[in-house]
């Protein structure tokens, strides 16, 4: 039996998913030959430490009474540099000015010999090729697969089970919230402002939807894409970005009459990022509906492969969250 | 109209020139030339496939030329357009002056709109359409894209295109 150490950074919907996530998956693991320990939480308020393993279940029982999972107040810097642990798991929220804490975290974790995994986009969409030179350069594991696309495993699929392919490009469906409007719109015949609205009250779409609706969350995931995938050393800024907010009851109409939808599309093809709505056939593999993900894979040996599956949800993202963990413990 | 057709050329220095030089003259555009020069015919000419846009009432005077040039027409067709793309487009359609964005695509001679169809919710509000396009090959087709990819911005109006893998026909 392999034990690997883990910590938490972030103890929200998704660092709960982990949580609960390696609690029910403990007899699975250990058939596995691997014992997942966790020695550290964060949350924004303050930590929970123990070398010999977290009782997660009262963590998680702890963050539902009081709002916190803090029993003392070790920052995370001092966690990770100072706590003997092989991997620390990133799951602060998304800053995309800053990057922070999730920069810092993953900073301090290559800097103190720990893999990182992560959900937290912010960092690998500002500043990815660093982030990544310095685990090559450490000898360390980066593994992000839950940054895009919640449980659809696109980095492994195109860097494990597609190794040796050159991909020529991909396009993909990459944000639910702005894929539920479009359904929502298409079906219902309802403007946008209404099937936001909507959205909002479901808590599909936030109170401030503009990150989404103007397709920048699903313009950052590209840029993961394009930077993980084709090594481009892009940024937010060299993509075209055009949201949804524009579009009418009657365009989804019309493309419905002629067999059509249209979906937000990210597209990375011949160097280009680009985040557009564009038409696509009702029959197409990317017409996923509601809050559902897809993305599409050109490759030159296995000609076209398409995935899709959820984007979100903290169980789905832990999901990811665990395969990332797994491939770790396996390799180290 | 879009003309492919079909020349015998004989085996000597020239006879290309002999053949396009009639077609620019009428005022023809040509968009192709396919010069087999491998593939000789039993006569022992050498194929040509030309394609090119001309006026239709011009055509009889362009093989008549040909012809008389020593040139063989093997064979005349009128290309269809073949390769189809279908858009959105979403704005003050109507009042930015639609027949000049149609006209744009038209007058290309290489694609022309064949299909439109409008939907106008109210005066104030904004206008969406449906618009299919046809063209003689993919590369063309990327061509009107690319125009109305201008017209849309200068417009003021959202294109919205196919997936790319619709256009690849993949």
């Amino acid at each position: 039996m392999k034990t690997v150490r883990i910590s938490l950074m972030g103890f929200g919907a998704v660092g709960q998913g982990v949580a609960r996530t390696i609690l029910s998956k403990d007899g699975y693991l250990k058939k596995q030959g691997i014992d997942l320990s966790i020695v550290a939480i964060t949350d924004s308020k303050g930590s929970d430490v123990n070398e010999k393993g977290i009782d997660l279940e009262s963590a998680i029982s702890r963050k539902k009474q009081t709002g916190t999972v803090a029993t003392g107040d070790m920052s995370s810097l001092d966690i990770i540099r100072n706590i003997v642990h092989d991997i620390v798991v990133d799951v602060t929220p998304t800053n995309i000015d800053s990057g922070e804490p999730g920069m810092s975290n993953m900073q301090a974790a290559f800097g103190a010999g720990k893999h990182v995994v992560t959900s937290n986009k912010g960092p690998l969409a500002m500043r990815f090729s660093e982030l990544k030179e310095s685990a090559e350069d450490n000898g360390l594991f980066f593994r992000y697969e839950a940054t895009v696309a919640g449980a659809v495993p696109i980095f492994n699929l195109v860097h494990e089970a597609l190794a040796g392919n050159t991909v020529t490009g991909i396009e993909g469906i990459l944000n639910g919230t702005c894929n539920y409007i479009l359904t929502r719109m298409a079906e219902e015949r309802m403007p946008y402002e209404l099937v936001l609205k909507e959205a909002q009250e479901l808590g599909i779409a936030e109170t401030d939807p503009t990150y989404d609706v103007e397709g920048i969350d699903a313009a950052l995931k590209l840029v993961i894409i394009a930077n993980s995938i084709f090594g481009t050393g892009a940024t937010y800024h060299d993509v075209d970005v055009t949201g949804i907010t524009k579009l009418t009851p009657e365009a989804l109409e019309l493309a419905s009459q002629n067999n059509s939808v249209i979906k937000l599309v990210c597209e990375a093809v011949n160097g280009k990022l680009r985040v557009a709505p564009r038409l696509v056939p009702r029959r197409h593999p990317l017409a996923v509906g509601g809050t559902l993900n897809a993305a599409s894979i050109q490759t030159d040996l296995a000609g076209r492969i398409t995935i899709s599956g959820k984007g979100a949800g903290s169980i789905e993202t832990a999901s990811s969250i665990l395969s990332d963990i797994i491939y770790i413990s396996r390799h180290i | 109209m879009i003309i492919s057709m079909t020349l015998e050329l004989k085996d000597i220095p020239g006879q290309l020139v002999l053949a396009l030089e009639p077609i620019s003259e009428l005022h023809g555009n040509i968009m192709s030339v396919v010069h087999q020069h491998e593939e000789k015919t039993p006569r022992g000419t050498i194929p040509v496939q030309i394609m090119f846009e001309i006026e239709r009432s011009r055509l009889d005077e362009l093989t008549e030329r040909l012809e008389k040039s020593g040139v063989r027409v093997a064979r005349v067709g009128e290309e269809r357009l073949r390769a189809s793309v279908s858009v959105v487009l979403i704005g003050h359609i109507v009042h930015s002056d639609m027949g000049d964005t149609i006209d744009k695509i038209d007058s290309t001679g290489f694609a022309e709109v064949v299909g439109l169809s409008l939907s106008m919710p109210g005066i104030e509000k904004q206008s969406s359409a449906y618009l299919v396009i046809n063209a003689v090959s993919n590369r063309e087709l990327d061509k009107a894209l690319d125009i109305l990819r201008d017209v849309a911005v200068r417009k003021d109006l959202l294109l919205i295109e196919p997936i790319r893998m619709n256009l690849e026909g993949t």
